[in-house]
């Protein structure tokens, strides 16, 4: 089979350095090889690929913008960015794996964590011997994190915690959760390990979407964890907050992979699908729709590639992630649904991908922020008036 | 074991090349240039047998700066250091490229050296043998299976309906076949390594070829495929057609 070529319509691989080309024909070869002839069927059992941990681990797809001291890659963000969009060509799942362990388990420990916590789990998090989840969001509290009601208990030598967590992505697979939790009305970073008595993180079911990933509710009821266990230098809801910063980051590049996916699939269908006589692609309709999702690829390239860059040079802001996430999801899933529609009837099974990149694009335009917050979060900061407090 | 790994830079076999104006070379633009796939089973070979043994492995290849790129491919496997013989072109000639590479590889002290056992782009399948001939080793081309142990190896060979079992000494030139392993992939940590590591950059002084390319030619266009539109009542025309036309039963 011929290897997947993603869109360059403004020949952006100039842009591109060797390293970052490299990095992104390593990932997409092991993609096609490894993810793409199980991920199908993995999405309709609704299971996550397991095999695929220690593999993604050997290839350094954890953390891999981590310094190299804890058994990271050291890549800059750009080639994080482009890894991302290779895993989420294949689906959203494997790219949330990977964007949970990088950015919302390694990015904390690493940011907020003493050395001994980074010493003693960076490089296991990073080789995929050990997997973390990330809790934040509760039932009750999803846009409004800073509601949150889980709390932290100081008791001699151990923090005591009492809350629940729901959405939580790897969470059942999980051998250590970031919970957030309120200690003394302040927002910290505790580090959960699995089997601590109180602790337990059964899987959410009967998903439509992002079925090849496990969702999780965390529950801690009288959970009694080391004192050593809190993550030191984060307090208050910015810590989280800046883990999502990063993990937002890999979402706004990670999404144009489905979107390049269900463009290629269109593009191909179109052009040899043959109704009255002719191929589809011929139809002005389908033109139309095949060029408003290169099109719109070509936007979501040139906005990903200058916010990594901005990253790199460490001049991004958030309210720039907010801006790449927002759009490039929001483009992403109307490519997606233009892609099932293109394919007709036949876009419905699983022969195709463009529905099942539909489905989960669903998830990834509320997780994370969704696409209003993140309009408002823009909003503010163009305005100077937050319109959510 | 120190070992040296002779690669080539060829045309990703994916593409499909055109050939050039001249009618003697290939459209350059829009290639995606890959290490010679038979070349990566030798990388592969030698990194696994120094992760056992120990050493060192070296790449060498010939040509002009930018083939330094794929050259790093094979650093990002794991390779330790490469060394390029700078050539303002890959010579169409075997003969002259492996004269250049004897002259560097003589000075390399090395246990073993490993080469494709052929290029996928022009197909001479002579390298192995040129090379091994000028430095007076034994060579054993089309290897599936290798075992070194000590000063000794042993190898298994293809050869024409089955395999052959063969014994040398080290230092020896081995060519290596498809199935003698499954090269890893290229992991991030190594692709960030192999920015760090060393390409030596040694001028070389081509021989004049005794061997030039004079024209290249595309395969003849496929011709149209039939199609039998009644099922099974075709079954018999078909099974006709297979054997007096295509002659394949």
């Amino acid at each position: 089979m011929k290897p997947f070529e993603s869109p360059d319509y403004f020949n952006m691989d100039e842009l591109l350095s060797d390293e970052e080309k490299m990095i992104r024909s390593a990932v997409r070869e092991w993609v096609g090889e490894n993810v793409m002839p199980v991920i199908e069927k993995a999405y309709l059992d609704a299971v996550f690929p397991r095999d695929l941990i220690p593999q993604m681990g050997e290839l350094g797809l954890f953390g891999p913008n981590l310094p190299e001291k804890y058994g990271c890659a050291g890549t800059n963000n750009v080639a994080y960015g482009i890894m991302m969009q290779e895993l989420e060509r294949a689906d959203s799942g494997v790219r949330s794996f990977a964007s949970v362990q990088g950015s919302l388990v390694m990015y904390p420990i690493y940011a907020y964590g003493t050395e001994k916590q980074r010493q003693h789990w960076l490089p296991k998090l990073a080789s995929g011997e050990k997997i973390g989840c990330f809790g934040l969001t509760e039932p009750d509290h999803g846009s409004d994190p800073g509601g949150m009601k889980t709390t932290a208990v100081k008791d001699g030598n151990s923090y005591i915690l009492n809350g629940a967590k729901m959405w939580i992505t790897n969470g059942t697979l999980a051998d250590v959760a970031v919970v957030w939790a309120k200690l003394d009305g302040t927002v910290r970073g505790f580090l959960v390990e699995k089997g601590t008595p109180g602790f337990s993180a059964p899987e959410m079911h009967n998903k439509h979407s992002l079925r090849a990933s496990v969702t999780s509710e965390l529950i801690l009821q009288d959970c009694r964890i080391p004192a050593e266990n809190l993550l030191p230098e984060s307090g208050g809801l910015k810590s989280p907050l800046g883990c999502l910063t990063q993990a937002r980051y890999g979402i706004a590049w990670g999404v144009m992979g489905a979107a390049m996916a269900c463009y290629d699939e269109a593009l191909n269908y179109a052009k040899t699908r043959i109704q009255f006589d002719k191929p589809i692609a011929s139809f002005q309709l389908v033109q139309q729709k095949l060029v408003y999702m290169v099109t719109e690829i070509t936007k979501m390239q040139l906005l990903s590639l200058q916010l990594g860059r901005l990253k790199d040079q460490k001049k991004f802001k958030f309210t720039h992630v907010s801006m790449a996430k927002r759009n490039n999801v929001f483009q992403a899933l109307e490519i997606a649904r233009l892609a099932r529609d293109i394919l007709g009837a036949n876009g419905i099974t699983a022969e195709y991908q463009s529905m099942r990149h539909m489905c989960n694009l669903e998830t990834v335009k509320t997780y994370e922020g969704t696409h209003d917050i993140h309009t408002l979060i823009i909003g503010a900061d163009i305005t100077g008036i937050p319109a959510y407090s | 074991m120190n070992i040296a790994v002779c690669i080539k830079q060829t045309p990703d076999t994916a593409i499909r090349v055109k050939v050039a104006d001249d009618g003697k070379s290939i459209v350059q633009d829009g290639i995606q240039w890959v290490i010679n796939p038979y070349d990566e089973f030798a990388v592969e070979e030698a990194l696994q047998l120094t992760e056992k043994h120990g050493g060192e492995v070296t790449i060498v290849s010939l040509g002009p700066a930018g083939i330094e790129k794929t050259i790093r491919e094979a650093l990002a496997m794991g390779a330790h250091k490469a060394i390029r013989i700078d050539a303002d072109h890959i010579p169409d000639d075997p003969s002259v490229t492996a004269k250049a590479l004897v002259e560097v590889l003589k000075n390399g002290n090395y246990d073993l050296i490993f080469l494709g056992r052929q290029a996928v782009d022009d197909d001479h399948h002579q390298m192995a043998s040129l090379v091994s001939q000028a430095l007076g080793l034994p060579c054993v081309t089309v290897v599936v299976k290798l075992e070194i142990d000590g000063g000794k190896g042993t190898a298994l060979r293809e050869v024409e309906g089955g395999y052959e079992k063969v014994a040398f000494a080290l230092p020896a030139v081995i060519g290596a076949n498809r199935h003698l392993n499954t090269p890893r992939y290229r992991s991030l940590k190594g692709i960030m390594q192999a920015k760090k590591k060393t390409i030596e950059v040694l001028p070389a002084t081509l021989a004049a070829p005794k061997l030039v390319v004079e024209k290249l030619t595309p395969p003849p266009a496929k011709k149209e495929g039939k199609i039998f539109k009644n099922g099974a009542a075709d079954a018999a025309e078909v099974a006709r057609l297979l054997r007096d036309e295509a002659k394949v039963i």
